[in-house]
């Protein structure tokens, strides 16, 4: 295993009467396309906004290690906040132009958008014709693969990917896996995929996690914790035999 | 003499604007989005504060300027300073109370996502602004409507003096008072025109920052 880029202990979230997260030890390597799976309600969304440094948890600690550094929580300056870049489900834009949209990182860091880097993405992720309609007109599709540009075009060193073809045509869907594909291959950004789908995290994941009401049930290489799943909790996931 | 009358009505008007403005709108947005235990009562005392009698704002203005009061060593009572201050007193809840309901109208995830993406505590406020910039204008509309029609304050603490304090509105009560309602409604007309003429001005204002890029 490589270093690893996330390193979690004793990690509890608890929002309210109710513990979301429960995480005695994890540590996520660098460099690999993990998925995290489970239901609804399992704690996928609040361990991504933990690793995005957006949340901080409640007991426990969930530290970046950049360039040998170890980053946690919340102090973490704006410097290394902006080598981690999240997509969320329900993507919200700017009320500006799709050109704009996919800019506003660029912008946010005083940085001059490379206009032919910013027309190839746009070109990739079928949005060419689309550069300069404002967003309110945009159909959720396209939303959501504007929000995966303006994440693309900063060039992260980690990804964090909620649900990103959640309700999305399979043709966009595909558009969609084939740049995380390509930037988890290509770039070697360390990527990790939150989804329901397991044929998707199949298709992509080198690494892959299962939650259940916010506990670690397994983690580890896709092809064992898909080919041979340690826990039989995990099994019954992956054949579809629970039920929530 | 009417010209005069109406420059320093504008004056008035335009430099306590530009003071509420400036304090206003940080603070509607910090409230909207900052979290702090006296929250609701400071939401409370906004709320309040956008329904502020005018003639009480003016006493209380007047209070602290006289001579005995906290501030009486500025020597600002019966001068324009002293009127600017209390339509600025005057406006300010309005422009913090419509900056901030717009602000909490931007769906909350937003602001997460633009920090998500790289964006400072302030360059995420600043966007969230812009986004709620309909409603920021309509604040500041808000807040001109109350400031230029305001009477009972400025009367109190300019004191209506001819060529020093006396604008449209304090104008109008004079010649109404005097029987002279020709000259009344003709303030009245101005008074209208330019207050028509600004608000033109704030919803072209509207349309083109809608279309900022």
């Amino acid at each position: 295993m490589t270093s690893p880029v996330y390193a979690l202990r004793g990690v509890e979230q608890i929002y309210g009467p109710r513990t979301v997260l429960n995480i005695p030890e994890l540590a996520l390597p660098r460099g690999e396309l993990i998925a995290v799976l489970g239901p609804n309600g399992s704690g996928k969304t609040t361990l991504l906004r933990m690793l995005a440094l957006l949340e901080a948890p409640t007991r426990g600690s969930a530290t970046l290690n950049l360039n040998g550094r170890a980053i946690t929580g919340l102090d973490a300056s704006i410097e290394d906040r902006r080598r981690v870049t999240m997509v969320f489900q329900r993507p919200l834009l700017l009320s500006r132009t799709v050109r704009e949209n996919v800019r506003y990182g660029l912008s946010l860091r005083g940085s001059q958008a490379n206009g032919q880097q910013v027309n190839e993405l746009l070109e990739k992720l079928g949005l060419a014709r689309l550069a300069d309609a404002r967003a309110d007109t945009l159909s959720g599709g396209e939303i959501q693969r504007v929000a995966l540009a303006r994440a693309l075009i900063l060039s992260p060193e980690i990804l964090l990917l909620d649900e990103p073809t959640a309700n999305l045509d399979p043709s966009s869907g595909a558009l969609i896996e084939q740049m995380i594909r390509e930037t988890h291959q290509r770039d070697g950004v360390t990527v990790v995929l939150v989804t329901h789908n397991i044929f998707q995290a199949k298709r992509l994941a080198t690494r892959a996690m299962l939650l259940l009401d916010g506990e670690l049930i397994e983690e580890g290489e896709a092809s064992q914790f898909f080919g041979a799943p340690r826990d039989p909790r995990t099994a019954r996931f992956l054949a579809g035999e629970m039920t929530y | 003499m009417v010209i005069e009358i109406a420059i320093r009505s504008l004056q008035v008007t335009f430099s306590a604007l530009v003071i509420s403005a400036l304090i206003g709108v940080p603070l509607g947005a910090s409230l909207a989005l900052a979290k702090f235990p006296a929250r609701r009562i400071a939401l409370a005392l906004i709320y309040t504060g956008m329904g502020l009698p005018p003639v009480v704002v003016g006493l209380a203005v007047y209070l602290l300027l006289s001579r005995s009061g906290p501030m009486g060593g500025l020597d600002w009572l019966f001068t324009i300073p002293a009127m600017i201050l209390a339509q600025t007193i005057l406006s300010i809840p309005l422009i913090v109370g419509i900056t901030m309901s717009s602000v909490l109208a931007v769906d909350p995830m937003l602001r997460i996502q633009l920090r998500a993406l790289g964006a400072t505590h302030w360059q995420a406020t600043r966007d969230l602004l812009l986004e709620a910039r309909s409603g920021v204008i309509v604040g500041l509309a808000a807040g001109f409507g109350a400031i230029i029609s305001e009477v009972g304050a400025v009367m109190l603490v300019g004191g209506n003096i001819a060529g020093q304090t006396r604008v449209l509105t304090t104008a109008i009560v004079l010649e109404t008072r005097q029987g002279n309602f020709d000259e009344a409604l003709a303030l009245g007309g101005i008074l209208l025109g330019l207050a028509f003429v600004a608000n033109l001005i704030m919803v072209i204002a509207q349309g083109r920052l809608r279309e900022i890029k």
